[in-house]
């Protein structure tokens, strides 16, 4: 061995580019791995569009249908619950829905592309519960301002028949509207927005 | 070390040569290009509309033929699939199984890889070789998979075939006939050229069937090897540099 | 005030070193296995694949559990799982083809490493142990491959364990059929065997495999590399104890290490982009067949790393002794690996390497080789053809098991023959 020569400063460049380089290329490898952990080609699948007859629900009835093995509730609204929802506005945390909880075109203050349905994620926004659907006008334990809604039995979380989220609850957001787009005045198909189509 | 080097490479050459013991081809497969998607899509038309009334491909999803090809879902929809087909589903076939064992005495097999189990030279070959056979119970016979239960379904592209013999003295002093050859004796629609046309598209389809991933696999395996050669240069200066104290 | 930082910038890591070390001894593990481990500094290319085993090894783990995430171990799920990584995973086609071509990598690596070690006398005194160890390793590793085979459940997959799993049958004193259910846990080759197989394959052999490695290793920098010289280095040594001819592993071989990794990458990845089925010898046409039980396919073969000891097993065609030809076939493939254990005691040459060795170990050596590659090339033939010249492929199967057979048996005479206690040996390693 001998040090005639050494070039300390190459030595130290090269070591810094392979070390670089090769970090660079265990980058890379590491894309394949942890990308095939996102949703295959047949979950994917799983979660195309779905369409729902929305024709037999009953007015103030709750319809339940599956969506990316998401829970959807259609809920057909009475005259008395959309005039309820324009009261209630003072007590709801995020009353114009300003979060993006809901695609563009259900941002009105019924979250809703008409008015009569709403159709939204049946999921509490708290921890991912999911809420009953509680129509009953004052039940005895909601209280008597309770002018239906959804209640969260984890942890307590209240949301109204458009899917707002009361002040003072656990749940930060209003519930999610999916994207959905009617192909009549009976059929929705969940999963596709109109301009989508 | 070079001598070393070449050792090496030669315990790769059995890997170059087929480790498979084939039959016999007639013919010699034309160049198929799996990477055709003009040859892909006429294949699939061919397929759809002549392979999967019985046999079913169901690992092969509508979707992914639409996006590999470039094409929208609709024009899919509209030149590939029967009503009943969901988009995101495989090729599957509507012919009950019970039916099916009914009719060809056999289940017709799922042909999602089946290029990969018989290779392009020998679907080639079979779609080929089939022919006017009295002494089989169906009519028809086939060089390359004799006795086989299903029938040529292209036989109107085609037209009607017989056998050319060569006959031979075998070991034993036996007579023996081989078939060495095809020959037209009704003609079909197409002609042996056009014929030659589909059957190779047909066969483009199947191989692209049988891995879709090939694609995708040539096109990123450039830009791996690409970066390992820089990874080696770099490499390589560091080794020598540092091995300069050794030597 | 920079100067205070970066002071503290270096202050922090070497104090919190200093901490880890007094808990750890993290900086003298360091020391003894990389920066003052010393080797000789005459390593040749055949040295290379000790480290690319490791890479192999890393390639394989890695791999495997992301194929778990995605692969059913049932009958009835298997093949489908297999085409839906292949298709509808995201990268789920590279995560396998690295797999499967990883396998045969291993054994392509594996191999040359054992190669070398014949030919520079690895196994040699002080070394039988460490040699032992790695023909453990060996083992394991075709239990693991085979195991793994049964997984996608195609034709090749199921006629080849329904073939090995039989030769247990040959096991004498009637045991042989109670044994053979025993380990599928069927009458024949089923959802119960997948299953089972498919835990050993994951779990079992894979820590079996890590705990092997890692004594093959720790034995390895107990006693020292060998060299392509044969010769000691620590026979000459400078006044502090460091050999002359030695070089600390760290930075000159991990160096040296990286390209040969970058080397073996290009050729890894050549074939999992541009060849994975390598012309049927990596993944076999046969085997993207479902696995149907009704129907053997007309021609089975192992893959080919196994092929060499299948072609033994089919070598004896004839009873002998009162035994009949299956047992022999089975007990000679057994043998045919078992002897690899005893080679530090056949080899009664003094002298390690090839290089300063009589011409009675050459030759046989060269045979050897010759034989296993010949036998490998006729145990994917079908063997009453012929594929080579004069014979059928059962005759030249005999004849290169007598060779194979006869570099362990005839050792001990050879090697004395050869009178290498007289040749001459170079005091310092060469080039």
């Amino acid at each position: 061995m001998s040090d005639d020569g050494l070039d300390l400063r190459r030595r130290r460049f090269l070591t810094a580019t392979t070390v670089a380089v090769g970090g660079l290329g265990a980058t890379f490898a590491a894309v394949p791995f942890v990308g095939s952990l996102l949703p295959s080609q047949k979950a994917k699948a799983l979660g195309a569009p779905v369409q729902i007859d929305i024709g037999k629900i009953e007015p103030g009835a709750l319809h339940r249908d599956e969506w990316r093995g998401k829970l959807v509730m259609v809920v057909r609204r009475t005259r008395q619950n959309l005039e309820d929802l324009v009261a209630l506005e003072d007590e709801l945390l995020d009353p114009a829905s300003e979060r993006e909880q809901q695609p563009e075109y259900a941002r009105n203050s019924y979250r809703s592309i008409r008015d009569e349905y709403l159709v939204m994620i049946g999921l509490c926004t708290h921890l991912g519960c999911a809420p009953t659907y509680r129509p009953e006008v004052a039940p005895d334990d909601l209280g008597p301002e309770w002018k239906g809604g959804f209640y969260c039995p984890c942890h307590g979380s209240r949301f109204d028949l458009a899917g707002r989220v009361y002040k003072s609850v656990p749940a930060p957001a209003n519930m999610e509207v999916p994207p959905y787009r009617y192909l009549s005045d009976t059929l929705i198909e969940v999963g596709v927005g109109p301009e989508d189509a | 070390m070079t001598r070393k080097i070449i050792l090496t490479v030669l315990l790769f050459v059995p890997g170059l040569l087929s480790a498979a013991g084939g039959t016999s081809l007639l013919y010699t497969t034309p160049h198929i290009n799996e990477t055709d998607r003009a040859a892909i899509q006429r294949g699939a038309r061919i397929f759809v509309n002549y392979c999967l009334t019985c046999h079913s491909a169901e690992y092969m999803r509508y979707k992914r033929v639409a996006d590999d090809l470039g094409i929208s879902e609709d024009i899919m929809k509209k030149n590939l699939m029967f009503a009943s087909d969901k988009i995101h589903e495989g090729m599957v076939v509507a012919i009950e199984a019970d039916d099916a064992r009914r009719w060809f005495g056999v289940l017709p097999p799922d042909l999602s890889v089946i290029a990969r189990a018989r290779t392009r030279e020998w679907l080639y070959n079979y779609f080929m070789t089939f022919y006017r056979d009295d002494k089989s119970p169906v009519g028809v016979n086939n060089a390359t998979f004799p006795g086989v239960a299903m029938p040529n379904v292209l036989w109107e592209l085609q037209g009607w075939q017989e056998p050319v013999y060569e006959v031979h003295t075998n070991a034993e002093g036996e007579e023996e006939r081989t078939i060495v050859g095809m020959k037209l004796i009704e003609p079909g629609k197409q002609t042996a050229k056009e014929f030659k046309q589909t059957i190779r598209d047909l066969v483009t389809f199947m191989v692209y069937m049988a891995e879709p991933a090939e694609l995708e696999r040539h096109r990123l395996g450039f830009w791996v090897l690409a970066f390992l050669f820089v990874l080696l240069m770099i490499s390589y200066a560091l080794k020598r540099e540092y091995w300069r104290d050794v030597h | 005030m920079i100067h205070a930082i970066l002071n503290k910038m270096v202050a922090v890591p070497v104090s919190l070193l200093a901490w880890v070390d007094r808990r750890f001894p993290i900086t003298k593990m360091w020391n003894e296995h990389l920066a003052h481990y010393y080797v000789p500094k005459n390593f040749n290319f055949w040295y290379f694949f000790g480290s690319l085993a490791l890479v192999v090894l890393a390639i394989q783990i890695i791999t495997g559990i992301f194929l778990t995430m995605n692969y059913k171990p049932s009958a009835a799920e298997a093949f489908a799982s297999v085409e839906f990584i292949m298709r509808d995973v995201n990268y789920g086609w590279l995560i396998r083809y690295m797999h499967s071509t990883g396998a045969s990598a291993f054994f392509i690596v594996v191999y040359l490493h054992m190669f070398r070690g014949l030919m520079y006398g690895s196994y040699k005194q002080p070394r039988e142990l460490l040699w032992i160890l790695g023909m453990l390793i060996y083992m394991t590793l075709m239990a693991e491959a085979f195991l793994g085979y049964l997984l996608p459940w195609g034709q090749m997959s199921f006629w080849g364990a329904q073939v090995i799993v039989s030769l247990f049958e040959a096991m004498p004193f009637g045991i042989g059929l109670p044994l053979a259910e025993w380990i599928r846990g069927d009458f024949t080759i089923s959802d119960a065997t997948l299953n089972r197989f498919f835990a050993y394959h994951v779990i079992a052999v894979p820590l079996a495999l890590l705990a092997l490695v890692a004594a093959h290793i720790i034995a390895l920098h107990e006693v020292g590399p060998n060299n392509p010289d044969g010769i000691d280095i620590n026979d000459n040594q400078d006044d502090d104890g460091v050999p002359l001819d030695g070089i600390p592993f760290h930075p000159y071989y991990t160096v040296k290490d990286i390209v040969g990794v970058v080397v073996f990458l290009i050729f890894f990845f050549s074939v999992v982009f541009y060849a994975p089925e390598m012309g049927g010898w990596f993944l076999e046409h046969n085997n993207f067949l479902p696995a149907d039980p009704l129907k053997t396919p007309e021609h089975i073969a192992p893959l080919w790393y196994f092929t060499p000891f299948y072609s033994i097993l089919r070598a004896f065609t004839y009873p002998f002794l009162g035994i009949d030809a299956k047992l022999w076939g089975v007990l000679a493939m057994g043998f045919s690996q078992l002897l690899f254990f005893f080679l530090p005691w056949l080899d009664r040459s003094p002298v390690r390497s090839i290089r300063y060795r009589g011409p009675y170990f050459r030759y046989a050596l060269y045979s050897f080789v010759l034989a296993f590659l010949v036998l490998g090339y006729l145990g994917v033939k079908s063997p009453s053809e012929t594929d080579l010249f004069l014979f059928n492929n059962t005759v030249w199967a005999q004849i290169f098991t007598v060779v194979y057979f006869a570099f362990f048996l005839l050792m001990p005479w050879y090697t004395k023959m050869d009178n290498d206690e007289d040749r001459p040996l170079p005091a310092r390693v060469t080039g």
